[in-house]
């Protein structure tokens, strides 16, 4: 049991202007090394966000985990985003996080709704319950997963919760039955249906930020 | 005559007291010793995400007060900070000093909970009877701040609810100077106790490499002797103007993971003390009408505050598009958010990166091997809290 003691105030004061030039070294480094299979990268948040295609994931992955100069060792988390009204419908998301550069990557792609993307199971262990909970919620197939299953939801749930077409109140509602003696699925019965008001102002005040934003963005 | 010997499947939970909630282990056992673990959890979903993109940034809060019910500042304190990296405002100092002293606060509510139940899972009653006692205290003082024990709702994107009333940080302050005292009553009835020892020395041993593998955070990869800590590597609010230390583990059992948790105990107790002496009087939320709502006062008095208060609690705030991941050292380990923002005031996807789902994922790896009495000791130490587990 030692006590580590870290460095004082100025120096991590220092520190995040130093890993801001290390994140453009590595922005350099990733996309001189990879060249053909990154489609974007960019800096913000003191993140580096990159963009490539779904064939060349675990190369790009293997890279990044690896290479001396990026170490990013730590799979944080897999996600998806759901654009129904797109082709390309799901956005998958891997965050990861390098402990030795105290940096964070976070790597997407695109993907239609029935394509079936390799599992990075072999490569991050910790992959394998996260890969679970996409599938669970969002019903993106895996290869090569070891364990395919539902996670969160209920044991005979059908659907994908989070799709944005599946309804915050769901399909179906459970119950003790006292004629049964045991809990029971029905179809949900609201006595209300869920009320999703439209708030939105239709004043100019929102117009004007919309219109200021886009350019502020542009500016930086 | 051969007789086939088959291994014995056993349901450890989901309704059982050193599961910690609603945990169903279907354990594989050669005589006593657990050959796989299968950890089913998902009984306590309640669907947080998808509800959160259904809401207001402003109603979407108190969910995450009921992610890791133990602790429930430390989670707004991720979805604030998230919410005010993309608006780009800044934080009144008052205000991060009241936030990171209830996050600490937060700290200690888990860590007294998981020490002292991992202790009554190996049969020590008496840490508990102490223990409950302070986090009582604790969450009176979260009472008087957001007047709720528990479900807080008190950190917004600009600051907090409230400011503290009058009386609370010298209250404070005096349970800062007695708690150091039931710590080491709890470490006196623990550090040497042999019993105690004998559960915990040794079992769940995690290795440097695969606390990385597996995406371990908090206390369990610092166990392991990684040194590692978000406060001090990437620093919030106004962690880079107080001291602490981290304390760092050896052997990444699970007697090291109960050590590192007595200390960070400690220095929370001395990051709230320096909270309090470097806290002074100001504002506790940023100015911005479009954000934060007026006082009680300007609305009765100004067209303009009504106005704002009116499109506040029905419109809600708008968010610029936005793509964002900001994580907070919860006591738990990396609590993460990932935000994507449309532009309007609801969240267009917000996924919640909670340390225990990791952590419980690799119960198959830490409990191999180990006899079945030492389930609970593991579990104890991994510290799980069904709520953010299963979100």
């Amino acid at each position: 049991m030692g006590l580590c003691n870290y460095k004082k105030k100025l120096e991590i004061k220092a520190l995040s202007i130093d890993k801001m030039k290390n994140l453009i070294d590595l922005e350099k480094k990733i996309n001189s090394e990879l060249t053909t299979k990154i489609n974007k990268t960019k800096i913000k948040h003191n993140q580096i966000y990159v963009e490539i295609d779904k064939e060349d994931l675990i190369d790009v992955l293997l890279f990044v985990k690896t290479n001396k100069d990026a170490k990013f060792r730590q799979l944080i988390d897999i996600t998806v985003v759901d654009y129904p009204e797109e082709a390309q419908r799901f956005k998958i998301v891997y965050l990861l996080l390098s402990h030795e550069f105290n940096q964070r990557l976070i790597l997407s792609y695109f993907i239609s709704e029935k394509e079936v993307i390799s599992s990075i199971t072999s490569i991050f262990p910790s992959a394998n319950w996260m890969e679970r909970e996409v599938f669970d919620m969002y019903g993106v197939n895996f290869k090569d997963h070891p364990d395919l299953r539902r996670i969160l939801t209920d044991y005979g749930f059908e659907g994908h919760p989070l799709r944005k077409d599946f309804p915050l109140t769901g399909h179906i509602e459970s119950r003790y039955s006292e004629e049964q003696k045991k809990v029971i699925n029905e179809p949900v019965k609201l006595e209300q249906n869920y009320r999703n008001f439209d708030y939105e102002s239709p004043w100019e005040g929102t117009k004007y930020i919309k219109e200021q934003t886009k350019i502020d963005d542009k500016k930086n | 005559m051969t007789k086939k010997i088959k291994n014995l499947n056993l349901n450890f939970g989901p309704q059982h007291p050193a599961a910690h909630g609603v945990l169903r282990l279907i354990l594989e056992l050669d005589g006593e010793v657990v050959e796989k673990a299968d950890p089913h959890i998902g009984l306590l979903h309640r669907g947080t995400e998808k509800l959160i993109e259904n809401k207001t940034y402003m109603q979407a809060v108190p969910y995450f007060d009921r992610l890791d019910y133990v602790a429930p500042m430390n989670q707004e304190h991720a979805f604030a900070l998230a919410i005010e990296k993309i608006l780009g405002i800044d934080v009144p100092i008052r205000a991060q000093y009241i936030r990171v002293m209830f996050c600490e606060i937060g700290r200690i509510l888990s860590h007294i909970l998981n020490v002292t139940t991992q202790a009554l899972d190996v049969g020590a009653l008496t840490p508990s009877l102490w223990g409950f006692e302070e986090r009582e205290t604790l969450m009176t003082f979260y009472e008087r701040a957001s007047g709720s024990r528990l479900h807080a709702n008190y950190f917004r994107a600009g600051g907090v609810h409230q400011d503290l009333p009058v009386g609370l940080e010298k209250d404070i302050g005096k349970f800062c100077e007695t708690f150091p005292k039931v710590i080491n009553d709890l470490e006196n009835l623990l550090t040497d106790n042999r019993i105690f020892k004998q559960r915990n020395v040794d079992i769940g041993i995690v290795t440097k490499e695969d606390a990385l593998d597996y995406s371990f955070s908090g206390v369990m990869i610092r166990g392991s002797g990684v040194p590692w800590d978000l406060r001090k590597s990437q620093p919030y609010d106004c962690y880079d103007q107080l001291e602490f230390k981290i304390p760092i583990g050896k052997n990444g059992d699970c007697y090291d993971r109960y050590l590192c948790r007595i200390e960070e105990m400690k220095e929370s107790v001395f990051i709230i003390k320096q909270c309090l002496a470097k806290m002074e009087k100001g504002p506790i939320k940023t100015f911005d009408g479009k954000i934060s709502p007026p006082s009680k006062k300007e609305i009765k008095q100004s067209m303009e505050a009504l106005i704002h208060h009116f499109k506040l609690f029905t419109e809600g705030y708008r968010v610029p598009e936005d793509e964002i991941y900001t994580a907070v050292e919860a006591p738990k380990g990396e609590f993460g958010v990932y935000l994507i923002s449309d532009g309007s005031s609801k969240p267009y996807k917000c996924k919640i990166r909670a340390p225990g789902f990791s952590h419980l994922q690799s119960m198959d790896y830490l409990i191999k091997g180990h006899m079945l009495a030492d389930v609970p000791a593991v579990l104890g130490s991994l510290d799980i809290v069904f709520g953010e587990v299963d979100r």
